[in-house]
C-alpha cells in the first residue's frame, strides 16, 4: 500500500509506520505532512488512529489459537494508554499488512510484540503534539490514560485530536519503551479478545468463507506416494450436470455447484495410476535415515540408540481454501501460518507479479508448525482458474493426514563418560533427519560434539510445534537419567551437578518444589520422572508421575516450571504451558504415523489416536516472572520436556528404559490401549 | 431421490432442497450458512459437528438429513438467542477454555447436553460424557473446569 492509499483506505487520521530496524537509513524520526514520500521498505507494522478514535494496528503476524491477536492487542493498549476493547487488529492479509516471514518460531513476542509497543507509544507521543499544540499548552502538562488525552482542564478523545489531520511519521524500531515493572495492561490476564465469536460460532474461519457464484472443488489424488497419472477417464464425471473436469499433467481435479456433486464427480474419475518403488516403510525407516545420511554416519560403537516416529499435527480445522480471480488478480483466503509465503508460492505458480496476489487469513483452527504452505490455496486458484468462477477446496480429514506434512521421524544416537563425582566430562550426540533445534546440551560439559546429519525421508516432512526440540530433548534428557542411573545419582542431583545455568537451574528448581519431588514416595506400578531443557530464549521443567498397569501407562500428573522472561499474558500462558503437555503426551505416549509401501495406514482419527479427556493427568504450571528479561515466546518450548519427563517415569516404575517415541502401546509388552469409543 | 425440504433449525422452519441421503453437517453449513458447526474428521471421532436433536447430542457428520426433517435441531448459533449468551458459553469464556476455538461450538453443545442430563456432574462424569470431543490444542482440563463452573450457576439456559 502506497502513503496515499492509507488515507483513502483508511479515512483521515494519523498514522504510525514502524520500520525493521535492519533498514538503518530509512529510520529518521519526524512528523511529515504530504503525500510524496514513498513509504520506507521493511515495514514491520503500522497503526493508525481515525477520526473517530478508533485505533486499527495492522501487522502480517497470524492467529493460529496461540492468543496472538490477544496478546498484541495488549502491548498496543500498554503504550497506548487505550483500553484494549477499543483496538482492532488486522492481521495475516497480504494487501492490508506489512511483509511477513510467518507466524512460527515462537517469534510473535520477541519480535513484533515490541514492534506493536513501539507504534503505540509513537503515537502516544503524537496524540500529546497534537494536544499541546491546539490547547497551547506544555507537552509535560499533558495525560493520555483509558483513551483519553488530558491538561489544565482540557480532556479530548483520540478522535477529536486526529480530526482533520492527516498525519504519518516513522519511527525507528529502537525506541525506549515501558519497563515490564510498570505495566498495567500487559503482564495481566486480558481475555481473549474474540473469545465471544467463537464461543457462539460467528467467527469465520477459512474453511467457513463462502463468496457468490462459488463452486466447490475436488482434487484426485493418487493411491500411494510418488504415484504417476498413467491413463485418465473422466467421461462418467464430465456427464454430470454442472461438473468440470480439470486436467493439468498429474493434476486432476473437479469443480462442481454442490460439496456432494464434487464429491460424486471425484469418485467418478477412472484413473490408472503407475506407482514408485517405496524406499523405507515405518519398520525400518531408522535404518534408511542413517544410510542416507549426507555427511555419512558416526562410528556408534560407543553409542546408544534412540527412534522417533513420524506423527502428524492434525490441526482440527484442515486446510481449507476459496479462491477468486478476476481479471488478472487473484484473492484467496486460506489458512496458513503464511500468508505472505503463500502469495509468493501462488505468483510463482501462476508466473504473476506478488502485487497481483491478495491472500487473506482468517484466525485459522490451529497450526503447531503444519500450516506453514499453500496447498488448498494453490488448488482452489488452480481449479478457479479453469471453471472461471470463484472455488472453495476444503480439505477433508483423511487428505490432511495424507497429503500435508509430518513431524520428521528421526534416529539419534548418544554417548557420554561421567566421572565419579557426577560431572559429566564428554558427551556426544548424532540426530540423523529429525531436525537441529535444541541439538545442543544446556548443561556444563568440558567436551561436546553434537550433530545434525541430513537424511532421504520417505515422507513429507516439515515444521512441527518444537521442530527436533522435542526428539532432541527427549533423547538427551532421557540419557540423562541413564548417566544419573550409572552413577547412582538421585536425577534432580544429577541435572543440577551439571546445570550451571540460572534460569535452568530456576525451572528445575521451581518444577521439583511444586511436585514435591525430594518427598515423593514411591508405590508399585507408579514412577516418577523429571527433565529439563532450553529453547527459543524460554527455559522449562517437566515433573511426571505415572502408573503402569500390564503395559498401559498412564500419565497421573505433570508439573511444568516455565520462564519466558516477562509475562506477557498469565492466563493465556498457563493455557499454552497445559496445551502443550496435553499435545506432548501424544507424542510421547501413542503418537505414530505408520507407512508402507508408499501408502499411510494412520490416514484417519479413528486410526491415528490423539490425546482425549481421558488421557489428561492433572496437569499444574509454574509461571517464573522475570520482570527484567524481553520476553520470548511460549509456543513451542513448554511441549519440549514433556516425553523425556514421562520416559523417566516410566523407568522408574518398570525398571524399562524405552528408547522410542512413542513409548507405547506394546513397548512395554502388554495390552495397548486403543482409542477409546467416542462418546455421543 | 427422496428430498428434505425443510428443517426446524434454532426454533425457525427453514427451507432447503437437498438428497435425503445428505449428511446434515452440510446441509448446515453449506445451504444454511450456519458454519458454526464444524467438521473434524467426518467419521464421528472428533465430535466437532456435534448438534442437538430433540435435546440429543447427535453428531452432524454422519447423520442423514432425511433422518431429521421434522426434528428440533439446535446449533451453536442458536445457543444465544437475542445475543444473551447460555450459561455453557459463559463458562467457557471465564475459564479461557478455548485456543483456536475450532472444537469449542461441538464441546459447548456436548456440555449444554451434559448438563441437561446430569445437572451436576462429578469430575469422572464429564471426563467419560466429554470423551468423545477432540480438543487438539489441548484445553481438556479447562474444559472440564468451564462445565464445572457452569453446573454450580445452575448450567441451563
Amino acid at each position: 500500500m502506497r502513503r496515499r492509499d492509507f488515507f483513502a483506505v483508511l479515512g483521515g487520521g494519523i498514522v504510525v509506520l514502524i520500520a525493521d530496524d535492519s533498514d538503518a537509513q530509512e529510520t529518521g524520526g519526524g512528523q511529515r505532512r504530504g503525500m510524496r514520500e514513498p513509504l520506507p521498505q521493511n515495514l514491520s507494522a503500522w497503526l493508525h488512529i481515525g477520526e473517530t478514535g478508533a485505533v486499527t494496528v495492522y501487522t502480517g503476524k497470524v492467529e493460529v489459537g496461540q492468543n496472538a491477536r490477544t496478546s498484541l492487542t495488549q502491548a498496543v493498549a500498554e503504550e497506548l494508554r487505550a483500553p484494549a476493547a477499543s483496538i482492532t487488529m488486522v492481521m495475516g492479509d497480504t494487501d492490508l499488512t506489512p511483509f511477513d516471514m510467518g507466524t512460527f518460531g515462537s517469534q510473535t513476542t520477541p519480535q513484533m510484540w515490541p514492534v506493536m509497543r513501539k507504534a503505540a507509544a509513537a503515537a502516544r507521543e503524537m496524540l500529546v503534539d497534537l494536544a499541546s499544540q491546539k490547547w497551547m499548552v506544555e507537552r509535560a502538562s499533558i495525560q493520555v490514560a483509558n483513551g483519553k488525552v488530558t491538561a489544565n482542564g482540557h480532556s479530548a478523545g483520540f478522535g477529536e485530536l486526529t480530526n482533520g489531520q492527516k498525519l504519518t511519521k516513522t519511527i525507528p524500531a529502537s525506541l525506549a519503551l515501558t519497563p515490564a515493572t510498570e505495566w498495567k495492561v500487559a503482564g495481566t490476564s486480558v481475555p481473549k479478545v474474540n473469545g465471544r465469536e467463537i464461543v457462539t460460532g460467528a467467527h469465520k474461519y477459512a474453511y467457513d468463507v463462502k463468496v457468490p457464484d462459488m463452486l466447490y472443488g475436488k482434487v484426485l489424488y493418487p493411491p500411494s506416494y510418488g504415484a504417476t497419472l498413467g491413463s485418465l477417464d473422466s467421461s462418467a464425471a464430465e456427464a454430470m450436470a454442472g461438473v468440470k473436469v480439470v486436467h493439468e499433467g498429474d493434476f486432476v481435479g473437479v469443480t462442481a455447484p454442490g460439496p456432494e456433486t464434487a464429491e460424486k464427480a471425484v469418485a467418478a474419475l477412472k484413473a490408472e495410476w503407475k506407482p514408485l518403488t517405496a524406499e523405507a516403510s515405518s519398520k525400518d525407516v531408522f535404518a534408511y535415515f542413517k544410510k542416507t545420511s549426507r555427511d555419512g554416519a558416526a562410528d556408534s560403537s560407543n553409542l546408544t540408540a534412540y527412534t522417533v516416529a513420524y506423527i502428524a499435527h492434525v490441526p482440527l480445522e484442515p486446510r481449507a481454501a476459496v479462491a477468486q480471480w478476476r481479471d488478472d488478480k487473484l484473492t484467496v483466503w486460506t489458512g496458513t501460518q503464511r500468508p505472505f509465503g503463500v502469495r509468493s508460492e501462488l505468483a510463482g505458480h501462476f508466473n504473476m507479479p506478488e502485487e497481483s496476489v491478495h491472500v487473506f487469513m482468517p484466525d485459522t483452527g490451529s497450526g503447531y508448525g503444519g500450516k506453514h504452505n499453500g496447498e488448498a490455496a494453490y488448488e482452489a486458484a488452480r481449479l478457479s482458474k479453469a471453471a472461471g468462477k470463484p472455488v472453495k477446496r476444503n480439505w477433508t480429514r483423511e487428505e490432511e493426514m495424507t497429503w500435508a506434512y509430518f513431524r520428521p521421524g528421526g534416529l539419534i544416537e548418544v554417548g557420554a563418560k561421567v566421572n565419579p563425582d557426577g560431572t559429566i566430562a564428554e558427551w556426544e550426540f548424532h540426530n540423523y533427519n529429525s531436525g537441529p533445534s535444541a541439538l545442543q546440551t544446556p548443561y556444563d560439559i568440558p567436551n561436546k560434539k553434537e550433530q545434525f546429519h541430513q537424511s532421504k525421508t520417505p515422507l513429507r516432512q516439515g515444521s512441527y510445534r518444537g521442530l527436533a526440540g522435542t526428539a532432541n530433548h527427549f533423547v538427551r534428557e532421557s540419557y540423562m537419567d541413564e548417566l544419573a542411573e550409572s552413577v547412582k545419582m538421585d536425577p534432580l542431583e544429577f541435572r543440577l551437578k551439571n546445570a550451571k545455568n540460572e534460569r535452568l537451574r530456576g525451572v528445575i528448581l521451581a518444577a521439583a518444589d511444586k511436585f514435591g519431588w525430594k518427598n515423593r514416595k514411591k508405590t508399585p506400578g507408579h514412577g516418577f520422572g523429571i527433565s529439563a531443557g532450553f529453547e527459543k530464549g524460554s527455559y522449562v521443567a517437566n515433573c511426571a508421575e505415572v502408573s503402569v498397569v500390564n503395559g498401559t501407562v498412564r500419565v497421573v500428573r505433570v508439573v511444568e516450571a516455565f520462564e519466558c522472561g516477562a509475562v506477557v499474558n498469565p492466563e493465556h500462558l498457563r493455557n499454552q504451558l497445559e496445551g502443550a503437555v496435553a499435545m506432548g503426551i501424544g507424542g510421547a505416549i501413542f503418537e505414530h504415523i505408520d507407512f508402507a509401501e508408499n501408502k499411510l495406514v494412520t490416514n484417519r482419527l479413528s486410526r491415528y489416536r490423539v490425546p482425549r479427556f481421558t488421557d489428561m493427568p492433572v496437569i499444574e504450571s509454574v509461571l517464573l516472572d522475570r520482570k527484567d528479561i524481553t520476553p520470548a515466546g511460549a509456543g513451542e518450548t513448554p511441549i519440549m520436556g514433556v516425553a523425556p519427563a514421562i520416559g523417566n517415569a516410566i523407568f522408574d516404575a518398570t525398571g524399562q528404559r524405552i528408547r522410542s517415541l512413542p513409548m507405547a502401546p506394546g513397548r512395554l509388552g502388554g495390552a495397548s490401549s486403543v482409542a477409546p469409543e467416542a462418546g455421543e | 431421490m427422496a428430498r428434505v425440504t425443510e428443517l426446524d433449525v434454532n426454533g425457525a422452519r427453514r427451507r432447503i432442497d437437498a438428497d435425503s441421503d445428505r449428511m446434515l453437517l452440510s446441509v448446515l453449513r453449506d445451504d444454511l450458512d450456519l458454519t458454526g458447526t464444524k467438521y473434524g474428521c467426518g467419521e464421528g471421532q472428533c465430535a466437532a459437528c456435534t448438534v442437538l436433536i430433540d435435546g440429543t447430542p447427535t453428531k452432524s457428520c454422519l447423520t442423514k438429513v432425511g433422518s431429521v426433517a421434522g426434528k428440533r435441531i439446535v446449533t451453536i448459533e442458536g445457543l444465544a438467542p437475542n445475543g444473551k449468551l447460555h450459561p455453557v458459553q459463559e463458562a467457557f469464556l471465564e475459564s479461557d477454555a478455548m485456543q483456536c476455538g475450532w472444537c469449542t461450538p461441538g464441546m459447548i453443545l456436548g456440555a449444554v447436553a451434559l448438563l441437561e442430563r446430569t445437572p451436576r456432574p462429578s469430575e469422572a462424569e464429564i471426563v467419560s460424557g466429554m470423551n468423545g470431543h477432540i480438543c487438539r490444542c489441548g484445553t481438556y482440563p479447562r474444559v472440564v473446569r468451564a462445565i464445572q463452573a457452569a453446573a454450580k450457576k445452575g448450567g441451563r439456559a
